[in-house]
């Protein structure tokens, strides 16, 4: 410690720096949320290892569950494809499930730590910025995930959607993400703690995988899970996404399943992502404003 | 105007009255130490007047912006240096700072030459860009005070600066608020430590679960109290009986007020005298002639330990304990959370 620490007259009483009368909240806004931003890429960069395990997981589905059932007969799981070709789009999905699903995680943390003090003490333009950079870093982390996989699954013999078709895959993870970004983010404030939190994520992510149309058809299961499978929001994620790998003649009125309701068409899986992804955002705003306000 | 107006604060969780009755007046350009056990209701205030929890009721204002009304103006007046220091690991120093600017909404120029002042000013240029994650606990503390300047407030308020630093650190931190006050910055400080708020405060107000016992400066609390103290030890363990021996003589003494022994410190014996120089002799010429020997006798004026222990019949240690054994750390960490 040195014992020189001596502030000098013309760093300490200087006029403020900030003049809080003419408050220009827009960019304020802006530079907060690019600031929290920054600091979640940072992190990322300097602990690289949840990128290269978020990549090379669906990488491992997509090889050993494609394995798995490589040799079932063909037509299976559709006409005149293979089950690797099947699984793609489960597997795209999945995986924005869970990166969005853990985005509470650091909040919490930054919660448990103190770090969250040091943002609410501050004086924001609005702390919707803190969830907005949340919201921001786990979306480009979902969309170079689902790269990966778009990318991994060609190598692997699935094709690729025609150009439209993979900027409408990319809307359909932004949708699905930003849905459940909320909602984790909703829990990281209402859970008293991180181990409450990892076991919401931990009874939610794999029931809601497998009561889905991921790794199998909805026409293979038994009539209840039908009914489960089609109440639940990743279906309306996977099988769009699974349409458009298969049919480059798709269109919004295609019908992409066949409900135990009734046909849903591609552009009515969107409107019910869509619905999901407001529903869930509107939610959680009288928590965040309660919590954050 | 007062730097910060506090009035009437009243604050509970649950069943829990944190405060009950907080009212104090910090003037621009003093350090006011706000001293008690833990569990007194000190850091309840500080979380109150830095936004982070809302008060029941009473009046918060920071340079004449009330707290509760006008939250962001409040904010941008306040630094705010909690008592465990949250940095990120993985960002550097300048990192940190650079964060903390944006909080503050700091235009790139000035936040950039914000930051090489700071990084001056608390000799932090050597580990600006190392990872915090590597600091030890006085570097974080420095970086924190440097974060909670940055924008330079009108009021930097520290909970507790010094808990869990070592000794060098704690002298380091206490020239560095002396310096800020001389230099015009407000400074409100709690703690629980008697000698922090001996050296450092201008002014004082003692706290007591949740109440404001007394404040003033340090020494007209003291002199309010009155009396000399003694402490002697006839030796280095008394008996016991000894000890109500020696009671029983001084207290027969004109120029001897009180006499407590104090059991923790060996038999002990506490003793409020006259403030003149012939206590001392007589006490020890009374123990000469009770043929009683000395170990240590030594003469001081009241403390503001004295001044506690006279308002409300305990010791601060002792208070202190008494806390430590009934603190729910649980409920108060959830308390603390947002």
């Amino acid at each position: 410690m040195s014992s020189t620490l001596t502030p000098s007259k013309s760093g300490l009483s200087e006029k403020p720096l900030v003049t809080p009368s003419q408050p220009n909240l827009v960019g304020e806004f802006v530079q907060e949320t690019l600031a929290l931003t920054r600091r979640l890429f940072i992190q990322l960069q300097r602990r690289p290892s949840t990128l290269a395990a978020g990549i090379i997981q669906p990488l491992m589905w997509l090889i050993l569950f494609g394995a798995l059932f490589q040799n079932a007969p063909q037509g299976l799981f559709g006409d005149r494809i293979s089950y690797g070709q099947f699984l793609g789009a489960g597997v795209i999905v999945f995986t924005a499930f869970g990166g969005a699903l853990n985005a509470g995680l650091p909040v919490m943390f930054d919660r448990e730590f103190g770090f969250l003090n040091r943002l609410l003490v501050a004086p924001l333009a609005s702390r919707f910025s803190i969830v907005m950079a949340s919201a921001i870093f786990i979306t480009t982390l979902s969309l170079i995930q689902t790269a990966a996989i778009v990318v991994m699954s060609a190598l692997l013999g699935a094709g690729l959607p025609n150009a439209f078709g993979l900027a409408l895959v990319a809307f359909i993870v932004l949708l699905l993400v930003l849905g459940v970004t909320g909602l984790s983010l909703g829990l990281a404030f209402a859970l008293p703690g991180h181990i409450e939190l990892i076991a919401v994520i931990f009874v939610t992510n794999l029931p809601l995988l497998f009561a889905s149309t991921a790794l199998v058809p909805l026409s293979f299961m038994p009539k209840w899970l039908q009914v489960v499978a089609t109440l639940n929001p990743l279906s309306y994620a996977i099988e769009p996404i699974r349409y458009l790998y298969l049919h480059n003649d798709w269109s919004f009125s295609s019908i992409i399943m066949q409900a135990p309701f009734g046909n849903v068409s591609l552009g009515g899986a969107l409107l019910i992502l869509v619905g999901f992804c407001t529903l869930a955002l509107i939610s959680i705003q009288p928590l965040l404003r309660r919590r954050l306000a | 105007m007062a730097a910060v107006f506090i009035e009437k604060l009243q604050k509970r969780y649950g069943s829990v009255e944190a405060v009950k009755d907080v009212s104090l007046t910090v003037q621009s350009g003093e350090i006011f130490g706000l001293l008690g056990p833990n569990g007194a209701g000190k850091t309840t205030t500080l979380r109150c007047l830095c936004t982070l929890t809302e008060p029941d009721s009473g009046t918060i204002e920071v340079s004449g912006i009330s707290v509760v009304d006008n939250p962001r103006q409040a904010r941008q007046r306040l630094g705010y240096i909690a008592q465990e220091v949250a940095l990120d690991k993985v960002l550097t120093g300048r990192e940190l700072l650079e964060l903390q600017a944006a909080l503050y909404h700091l235009p790139k120029a000035t936040a950039k030459q914000r930051i090489a002042e700071m990084i001056d000013l608390l000799g932090l240029d050597e580990w600006a860009d190392k990872r915090t994650g590597t600091y030890s606990g006085g570097l974080k503390k420095r970086l924190d005070l440097a974060a909670g300047l940055l924008h330079q407030p009108d009021v930097l308020v520290l909970d507790e600066p010094t808990v869990g630093l070592d000794i060098e650190s704690r002298s380091t931190v206490w020239n560095f608020l002396r310096r800020l006050r001389e230099a015009g910055t407000t400074v409100l400080i709690t703690s629980h430590y008697l000698e922090e708020i001996d050296a450092l405060a201008d002014r004082v107000a003692i706290i007591d679960r949740g109440v404001v016992i007394a404040s003033g400066t340090p020494s007209e609390l003291k002199d309010r109290v009155g009396g000399d103290r003694i402490t002697l030890r006839i030796r280095e363990f008394s008996p016991t009986d000894e000890a109500q021996q020696a009671k029983s003589l001084l207290e027969s003494l004109p120029t001897v007020q009180e006499v407590i022994i104090n059991p923790a410190q060996g038999n002990s014996l506490n003793l409020v005298v006259t403030p003149n120089s012939e206590a001392l002799m007589g006490v020890q010429q009374a123990l000469q002639k009770a043929g009683l020997p000395t170990f240590g006798i030594a003469q001081s004026r009241p403390s503001l330990d004295d001044v506690y222990l006279t308002a409300t019949g305990r010791t601060l240690l002792d208070a202190d304990l008494a806390a430590a054994g009934s603190r729910d750390a649980k409920a108060e960490k959830k308390q603390n959370m947002r």
